[in-house]
């Protein structure tokens, strides 16, 4: 499944990386925790969360993600979008919340981080 | 050339509670690391635990120092900061514990997986701690990963 089929199925605004969305995620992880990402995530995972402050761009350039979708209608500053573009990290934003988005996403197919190797 | 010495040496400052430009120092590694052709498992696995630390000091220090030695065969990072030190290193290591102030949990971080995960992310950490005064963080990254197996060391 690719970020862009990802986009289709959230009904998701790209923020950042229109030029990106063919790259399709090894994996899928939902999370508010960012601690849990840098210990927990494979490389190539496309991260789901509802924080917007920098630190998640961060997170995901030191982890090696693929990309972010924003849920709950959330979206980050500016700076934040401007961050992600100098990363080459597409950022997605979504309205609807994170269960229902994890949901949709598993039921299209795609696996968590701890059923891939 | 000289396996022994180093082939880069930085050193960076760090400003405590400046989070607008916390991780910039591991992001710079990060693209020095990849100029440097070095395998992007390695990279990962340095830059995610020079991150924690980095946030580390901002978190709980006033300032601190990031210096990096890239040798052919291993990368050495030292994180050395003035702040309010480990009182228990051992319960610092313990996943789940943590310090960390509420408005830093609402950051996402806190969780308490920082020490547990700069040690499986290295092969060797050794931490030097004071009381009131500051902590010293010193890592080993081998190329080969067989080398030196996640010991860690407190003093």
């Amino acid at each position: 499944m690719t970020l862009r089929e990802i986009k289709d199925l959230l009904q998701a605004e790209v923020l950042t990386g229109e030029e990106l969305l063919d790259i399709e995620p090894t994996s899928i992880c939902g999370s508010d925790l960012l601690s849990d990402v840098l210990a927990f995530t494979k490389e190539k995972s496309l991260l789901l969360t509802g924080l917007t402050n920098s630190q998640v761009i961060r997170t995901a350039e030191m982890s090696d993600l693929i990309g972010i979708v924003f849920v709950r209608g959330k979206k980050p500053d500016n700076a934040t979008i401007e961050l992600a573009t100098i990363k080459k990290i597409p950022l997605l934003a979504t309205r609807l919340p994170m269960f229902e988005s994890c949901g949709i996403l598993y039921r299209g197919g795609a696996r968590g981080c701890s059923e891939v190797k | 050339m000289n396996p022994h010495q180093p082939h880069i040496e930085i050193k960076k400052e760090i400003s405590g509670g400046d989070f607008s430009t916390a991780g910039q120092i591991s992001s710079e590694l990060k693209n020095i690391l990849q100029q440097a052709g070095l395998p992007p498992q390695f990279i990962r696995r340095v830059v995610i635990a020079t991150y924690e630390a980095e946030m580390n000091v901002v978190i709980h220090a006033y300032r601190g120092t990031f210096s990096t030695s890239i040798y052919p065969d291993h990368v050495e990072v030292i994180l050395e900061d003035e702040g309010p030190g480990i009182p228990d290193v051992d319960l610092a290591f313990q996943e789940g514990f943590s310090t960390a102030p509420p408005h830093i949990r609402e950051m996402g971080f806190g969780a308490g997986y920082g020490l547990s995960n700069m040690k499986k992310c290295s092969n060797q950490i050794e931490i030097q701690t004071q009381v009131g005064k500051g902590t010293k963080v010193m890592m080993i990254f081998y190329l080969d990963q067989t080398q030196g197996n996640s010991s860690v060391s407190n003093k």
